[in-house]
């Protein structure tokens, strides 16, 4: 990755030096650097004897808008994605301002090296906690944007996955502010880059990939076909495939829709490989048409909104047309009658 | 508040220029006009040498804009980020200075207390969201960069899928330099879609010489003949209102 000259002045600030705020005057002992971002880079620093994770930034104006985001997440009641705010601040060095923010310190292996350590079957809780996050997020007006494992950390015990960067989070129906190539629906060419649910669980579903494929790949053909085939070419995400693919289209409205599939997946999948009675054979198979029908349901109630938009727009069409026909034919008369 | 339409010059390069006038005045005659320059350098294996290094700095520099030297792989993201930072970077240079009107003096949105920050924040996000916005891609098409082309191709079309998605208005524009006969040709006049551009860029023909300045200047005259071809139209309107009523 590329560094801006101003990252690399501030990513050599050694273990020791304290950062002092002009506002508030908290001083910060600075102990490691923890990693760097777009906008800035992330210091763990300590504090009246607690530790915080200390974000720096030439750009005060981005510093901003993250402090935005963190103080609009503490009022997401119930939800422990992101980090939390403790301070904002500016830091005068003889080289000029720094503006920065103090947070709370999430310590974990990332999301990745936690699955690689604990086994697969972690992915499915913590997929699980996270789309309970996001929904709580969504129903408050936010989308994510730059999901991705970098940025998921699991603490505990007991394990709980968190969010450290923000700096993506959009208002929902604004263009997404940042992202990250391989989780953007926009750059697999399945969608618009406009905020809205379907594009955090398109980011969701990529993750799952991204645990068979830690390396991520490239993008030849793009498009569905191309991540359907990865999909299939490892048999570990076979009992994810259904869930995988809907979420990539954007068939699940709702975190919670996709995380009640990944529920039911879990279900008719494990099941058969364990010992069992006839009685919940006989069950399954009864259950599976029921099923089947109720997404053939949802499809054609699908196409019926979409008819009924189509005709709307029909109708909006004819208004319009209406209405600039008779506007012009009172112009003409207008202008006749001046004439006259 | 009004902030009217942001102009962008995206101006995508792998190197120096070696003819004509000096970019580095056009570009700053260009901010005079309230046009922002920004610039891409491209690389392969190569790297771009100190001189051309230089100038891409000091274009984006003098044009009020962002400048960013990237390999060609991450030139998609780099695309879509140099416009957005920007506009949040006029935007904020529009906020700032209608601050000064309110508080006086030389204050700036960077001096008020962090608490204070948030709230201006807050409206030059919106403002991103809902500005109108006139980018004019300026593409360097010299013996080098052939083969770094479906790449460039490959991120304008990312980069109009980034900002369709806002809910403000767009408008693109392509020159290439050194066109087949002049300094510069025209790809794409104004448009909101910049999808048009597929058929088009396959068929671009490489070489000859780099004549950046003259393509500043060029796209400079474009945003000119833009606005006035404009207020004839608006002029229009008014004069067959006047004569209806």
């Amino acid at each position: 990755m590329m560094m801006n000259n101003t990252l690399k002045n501030l990513s050599n600030i050694t273990p020791g030096t304290i950062v002092e705020g002009k506002w508030h005057k908290n001083r910060y002992v600075i102990v490691k650097e923890l990693g760097y971002g777009a906008n800035g880079i992330v210091y763990l620093a300590q504090h009246l004897n607690q530790y915080v994770a200390l974000k720096l930034s030439h750009n005060g104006m981005s510093i901003t808008s993250e402090v935005n985001v963190l103080k609009s997440f503490a009022k997401v009641q119930g939800s422990t994605l992101g980090p939390s705010l403790v301070d904002v601040d500016d830091w005068m060095r003889p080289s000029g301002k720094v503006s920065f923010y103090t947070m709370e310190y999430i310590k974990g292996p990332d999301f990745l090296t936690f699955i690689q350590q604990k086994g697969s079957v972690w992915i499915e809780v913590l997929v699980l906690q996270l789309l309970s996050d996001l929904h709580l997020l969504h129903i408050n007006g936010w989308i994510f944007g730059d999901l991705k494992p970098e940025n998921l950390i699991v603490t505990g015990p007991p394990s709980k996955i968190r969010c450290i960067d923000v700096g993506g989070t959009t208002i929902q129906g604004r263009a997404i502010k940042e992202f990250t190539e391989f989780y953007d629906r926009g750059y697999w060419g399945l969608g618009s880059r406009k905020a809205d649910p379907t594009y955090d669980l398109f980011a969701v579903a990529m993750i799952i990939i991204n645990t068979s494929y830690p390396k991520r790949f490239q993008k030849n053909s793009g498009g569905l076909n191309q991540l359907q085939m990865m999909i299939r070419q490892k048999p570990e995400l076979h009992k994810f495939e259904q869930v995988i693919i809907s979420a990539l289209q954007g068939k699940y409205q709702t975190a919670n829709e996709m995380r009640e599939a990944l529920i039911n997946t879990d279900k008719t999948h494990t099941r058969p490989s364990a010992p069992k009675t006839s009685n919940t054979k006989s069950q399954q198979q009864h259950s599976k048409p029921v099923m089947q029908q109720q997404t053939r349901q949802a499809q054609t109630r699908a196409a019926q909104s979409r008819q009924t938009i189509v005709k709307k727009k029909k109708k909006r069409y004819a208004l319009e047309t209406m209405l600039i026909v008779t506007t012009l034919s009172f112009l003409y008369f207008l202008y006749i009658y001046g004439q006259l | 508040m009004k902030t009217g339409t942001l102009k962008q010059i995206l101006l995508i390069t792998d190197g120096c220029s070696n003819q004509g006038e000096d970019p580095i005045a056009v570009s700053a005659l260009a901010k005079e006009q309230g046009i922002t320059v920004n610039v891409i350098g491209v690389m392969e294996q190569d790297v771009i040498d100190d001189q051309g290094l230089r100038e891409i700095e000091n274009i984006a520099l003098s044009g009020g804009g962002v400048s960013q030297v990237v390999y060609s792989q991450q030139l998609s993201q780099t695309v879509q980020m140099v416009t957005r930072k920007a506009m949040t970077q006029t935007l904020q240079g529009l906020v700032n200075k209608e601050l000064q009107q309110i508080l006086g003096g030389s204050q700036t949105v960077e001096d008020l207390p962090p608490e204070k920050r948030g709230e201006v924040m807050e409206v030059v996000d919106e403002l991103g969201e809902k500005v109108e916005l006139e980018v004019l891609i300026l593409v360097d098409t010299s013996a080098s960069m052939k083969h770094k082309l479906p790449t460039v191709k490959e991120a304008l079309l990312d980069l109009s899928l980034s900002l369709n998605a806002r809910s403000g208005d767009n408008h693109f524009s392509v020159y290439v330099f050194p066109g087949k006969k002049n300094d510069v040709e025209k790809l794409l006049d104004w448009t909101p879609r910049l999808e048009s551009l597929t058929s088009v860029f396959s068929k671009l023909t490489t070489g000859g010489i780099t004549p950046t300045g003259p393509a500043l200047r060029e796209a400079l005259s474009s945003f000119k003949k833009k606005r006035s071809l404009r207020s004839l139209l608006s002029r229009d309107d008014e004069q067959y209102f006047e004569e209806s009523v």
